[in-house]
């Protein structure tokens, strides 16, 4: 098979206008005859199948939750980038362009990159119109903030709820297309399957939830927009129900998997408090403004603190080891984020982290308190302010900037973190990998497409924050509404499917026996111990850091997992019902053939580049290594069942505009 | 900590529902309210039960799915907090905790604690939008917003639609999501070409939901976990008044 990107020819700055106005288009009177699915409701999918029903077509849109509304796009928080230059600091579109495929770490596609820069300014005008309250400045302009690995500030935000604000942007749209009946909304329906009619995707088998009754969907394309994949290892700062198992199943049914073993690994969340624990929050990235992270130098010092014996408060300035500032002078502690994952890994796993699990660093905002206080004070006019005042009015100042995040802190720990230093410890937050699309968002079988999350299109080994937001909105808004034209010009006169066909019969009895066969294990062992040991096992040498040996034995491990799996689990109650450890099984399930294919790729890539750390390749000091001659390229991987190897393909890429460097933050 | 916990079961909508009591023994106060429920339901998988089903999704006070009355208050008793952000340190070694579902003529029981809140969504659909097109939106900053202007849109836009309100009300009222609604879109600029369609379109579907009246009891806002304040039932309520008298708009 020959991986095409199908990315058009011309200039960079050319291809995305040249294709708008070449791409063959669907007349009006035959959109009304086409159905499309659209699998996924969060930025991605809500605003395809808003946009696609604004153009007529006949949409099915389908989500496990119980309201479009509460996709896990909801839960993002820092902002969106767009390349509006409002701050008039030097951004353009092809600034934003090479930010992206150079946090990227150089694996990613330029053409899709510089569209995806081309149509972030469109986003902020369509979501502005919609009612999405960004934030304002005094002259009721918008107002950006900057991010992590860039110089401008070109992310807009609606304070530490940008995700939210957005999503009831798309999901009001999507709203208006239900009740003008062009698109058909069906809740709490999970997509089991996908149908393929002579290898083209013509549909989706779905279970509802509610009922548990296996449903046939037909339609002319179906579209994914089903989100990530970081729940592999069970814990993340994903929802809890975020899975992979629409990606997974359309693997199953010949589509590729693309990078899985990039997945970027968050440095700044709340650290694991025990064995319990269900999920990990998310302290945004914006504290590394202030925040100074840092760990005891002394291993002794270290020990006190897991033990309760001392605090980080006890520590003197001198024993200290701020290593960010002291490893990356030139960005210290605003390294990007794979940077400072690893070293905060690096200084536990020498022994020195601070709290009880040995698993935390110390993010310490006192330096910022006294720096803000003082400068507070002169402005009100204090002269030689004592102590109390200082700390007063810096803690004021650091209130006003990250008031709500420091009260959710103090929510999930009950620490206060005014007073004490924060603990975080890096958690994994985000998947570059995807299912593998061309520039027109198709996968490698006809008529099934991927955005937003679920694709692995334009982030290469590493994400740069406030970026995923624009993608499902570029994605849904601006660019699948072209080119799914690509695909249905071809059938404007093919009549509707028959879900009654051999194929839906086929796929539904699949999907049935598949459930029969884990309600049938009737085992001893809860879904969930299941996941949490596949979690486990996926962090532990598919993580921050891995390495042939440990890769090798993990795939070994997850592979007699999943045996155990099929011949232990329990899943109670039936599939007549609604069931959610049911709808659980089937997506461990499914994530433990997902975590094999990570491993096996992050086995094949014998470099280290963005999120992904192969031990093996490092510099002398540390650092990634990367190895553009060999590795330059995407690893698409093809499921042949588990009898056999999946099947690497590679799609080489061309860089023609920006020259690979190696990427230093000293 | 030790836990007494009487919990609604019920099987579906059409089935009677009961309390059912548990006991749990080693509850960390560390844990959330729902890790605390993640822990019971493995103790009933291990016995070959049926676990008791929640919906919830973000665990982060966000998505607005999580929705259980924890001793009489919906997302129980710390104020501004959803169910999955309570942590178990605000409860005592022996305490009783009586946990039900969101109890509404229009949320119809699912399952134990689960409710079908898609009446919300319905409401949202009459008339809860901008009517603009993907494409059709000018640069976004032609029309200059005031920043209070702009803040106080935010502030009824942080609405999670959890129904919290509507399981506080004693007459079961949705007022305050529905204002929270219009008046995220109505302070707007962008948002007040429909303003009058709008509010019409939303409460008449509000009062065909089967959601009942205001009585200004107020309670809804005291337990929203968003702190989403019954001044929007009075913009709504001179908003509505304001649609109806001198106006050719009528949603009928
Ligand atoms: C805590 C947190 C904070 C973040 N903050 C930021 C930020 O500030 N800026 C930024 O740019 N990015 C941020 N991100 C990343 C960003 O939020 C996500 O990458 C993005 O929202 C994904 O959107 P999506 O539409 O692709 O998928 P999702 O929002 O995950 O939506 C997936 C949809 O698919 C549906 N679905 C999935 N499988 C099935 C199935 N089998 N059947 C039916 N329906 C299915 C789900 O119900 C859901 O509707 C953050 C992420 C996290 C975890
Ligand atoms: S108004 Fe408050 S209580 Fe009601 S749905 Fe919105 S967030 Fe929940
Ligand atoms: S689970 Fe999302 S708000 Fe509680």
């Amino acid at each position: 098979m020959k991986l095409e990107g199908k990315v058009p020819p011309g200039s960079l700055g050319e291809k995305w206008t040249k294709f708008k106005s070449t791409v063959p288009l669907v007349a009006p009177n035959n959109k009304r005859r086409i159905e499309i699915i659209v699998v996924g409701t969060g930025l991605a999918g809500a605003s395809a199948a808003a946009t696609l029903g604004e153009l007529g077509y006949n949409v099915k849109c389908f989500t496990f939750h119980d309201s479009p509304r509460r996709a896990h796009s909801i839960a993002a928080q820092g902002g969106i980038n767009a390349a509006k230059n409002y701050q008039n600091d030097g951004d353009s579109v092809y600034r934003l362009f090479y930010d992206t495929i150079k946090g990227g770490d150089y694996r990613s596609r330029e053409g899709n990159v510089h569209r995806l820069a081309e149509v972030s300014r469109n986003i902020i005008d369509q979501a502005v119109a919609q009612g999405v309250p960004f934030a304002r400045d005094y002259g009721g302009l918008l107002d950006n903030r900057s991010f992590g690995g860039v110089q401008v500030s070109r992310t807009f935000y609606a304070r530490g709820q940008t995700g939210q604000q957005l999503l009831i942007g798309a999901y009001q749209a999507l709203s208006r297309q239900i009740a003008l009946g062009s698109v058909e909304m069906y809740n709490r329906h999970e997509m089991l399957d996908i149908v393929k009619v002579d290898g083209k995707a013509r549909g989706i088998i779905a279970r509802n939830l509610l009922t548990g009754e296996i449903e046939r969907y037909a339609a002319h394309c179906v579209v994914l927009a089903t989100g990530g994949y970081g729940n592999v290892f069970y814990l993340s700062t994903n929802a809890m129900n975020c899975n992979v198992s629409a990606a997974w199943r359309a693997v199953r049914r010949g589509a590729l998997m693309a990078n899985p073993c990039f997945t970027q690994i968050h440095p700044t969340c709340i650290p694991v408090s025990g064995d319990y624990q269900s999920k990990l929050t998310l302290m945004s990235e914006s504290l590394r403004n202030d925040g100074r992270v840092w760990v005891p130098k002394k291993l002794e010092d270290a020990k006190a603190i897991r033990e309760g014996k001392k605090t980080g408060l006890d520590i003197k300035e001198e024993d200290r080891d701020y290593y960010l500032e002291r490893r990356y002078p030139a960005f210290g502690n605003l390294v990007p984020r794979d940077v400072a994952s690893r070293a905060a890994k690096v200084a536990c796993d020498e022994g020195l982290g601070v709290s009880p699990t040995g698993l935390a660093v110390f993010l310490d905002f006192a330096a910022a308190v006294q720096r803000y206080g003082k400068s507070a004070a002169n402005v009100q006019g204090i002269h030689n302010p004592d102590a109390a005042t200082i700390t007063r009015l810096g803690e004021k100042v650091v209130e006003e900037k990250y008031g709500n995040l420091f009260e959710m802190y103090e929510k999930i720990t009950g620490e206060n973190p005014y007073k004490m230093p924060m603990k975080i410890y890096p958690a994994v937050h985000y998947t570059m990998g995807g299912l593998w699309v061309d520039y027109n968002l198709e996968t490698n079988v006809p008529g099934l497409f991927a955005l937003g999350e679920a694709n692995f299109s334009d982030h290469g080994a590493n994400r740069l924050g406030a970026s995923a937001l624009m993608q499902g909105l570029a994605d849904g808004y601006f660019v699948i509404p072209y080119t799914i034209g690509t695909f249905l010009s071809n059938d404007i006169r093919t009549p509707k499917f028959d879900p009654d066909s051999e194929a839906f019969m086929e796929a539904e009895k699949a999907v049935k026996d598949r459930i029969d066969q884990v309600l049938n294990v009737k085992g001893n062992q809860s879904v969930e111990s299941f996941h949490r040991r596949l979690g486990k096992i996926m962090w532990d040498y598919c993580g921050m850091s891995r390495n042939a040996d440990g890769l090798r034995s993990a795939r070994q491990m997850v592979v007699e997992l999943r045996k155990e799996f099929y011949q232990d689990v329990f899943v109670p109650g039936s599939n007549d019902e609604y069931n959610p450890e049911l709808e659980k099984a089937l997506r461990v399930a499914d994530f433990m053939e997902m975590g094999e294919v990570m491993i096996l790729d992050a086995l094949n890539r014998e470099e280290s580049c963005g999120g992904h750390f192969r031990e093996e390749y490092q510099t002398e000091e540390g650092e990634a290594l990367r190895r553009d001659d060999e590795f330059a390229y995407v690893a698409a991987w093809e499921y042949t069942g588990w009898d056999d190897e999946p099947v690497l393909h590679k799609e080489e890429l061309m860089f023609e505009n920006v020259e690979l460097k190696t990427r230093s933050y000293k | 900590m030790k836990l007494t916990l009487k919990v609604w079961r019920q099987e579906n909508a059409n089935k009677k529902g009961s309390f059912s009591t548990y006991q749990l023994d080693d509850v960390s106060e560390h844990m959330s309210f729902l890790e605390m429920l993640d822990v019971l339901n493995e103790q009933l998988i291990e016995k070959k039960e049926m676990p008791i089903s929640f919906d919830h999704d973000c665990r982060e006070g966000i998505c607005g799915a999580c929705s259980m009355v924890i001793n009489g208050q919906p997302h129980g008793p710390m104020g501004g907090t959803t169910t999955c952000q309570l942590h178990m340190r605000h409860f005592k070694n022996g305490d009783t905790i009586v946990i039900e579902p969101f109890r509404a003529k229009a949320f119809p029981v699912v399952r134990d604690l689960v409710v079908d809140r898609s009446a919300f969504d319905r409401i949202i659909q009459v008339g809860g939008f901008v009517s603009v097109n993907t494409g059709q939106a000018q640069d976004a900053n032609s029309i200059p917003v005031e920043k209070d202007v702009a803040s106080q849109a935010f502030d009824a836009a942080t609405c999670i639609g959890c129904g919290a309100c509507v399981a506080a009300c004693p007459n079961a009222s949705a007022m305050l999501f529905t204002s929270a609604k219009v008046s995220h879109l109505g302070i707007l600029p962008q948002g007040q070409v429909e303003a009058k369609r709008r509010v019409q379109a939303m409460v008449k579907q509000m009062d065909e939901e089967g959601f009942g009246n205001c009585s200004n009891v107020t309670a809804c806002e005291a337990e929203c976990p968003k702190g989403i304040s019954v001044e929007n039932i009075a913009r709504m309520n001179r908003a509505y008044i304001g649609s109806v008298l001198g106006s050719e708009t009528s949603v009928s």
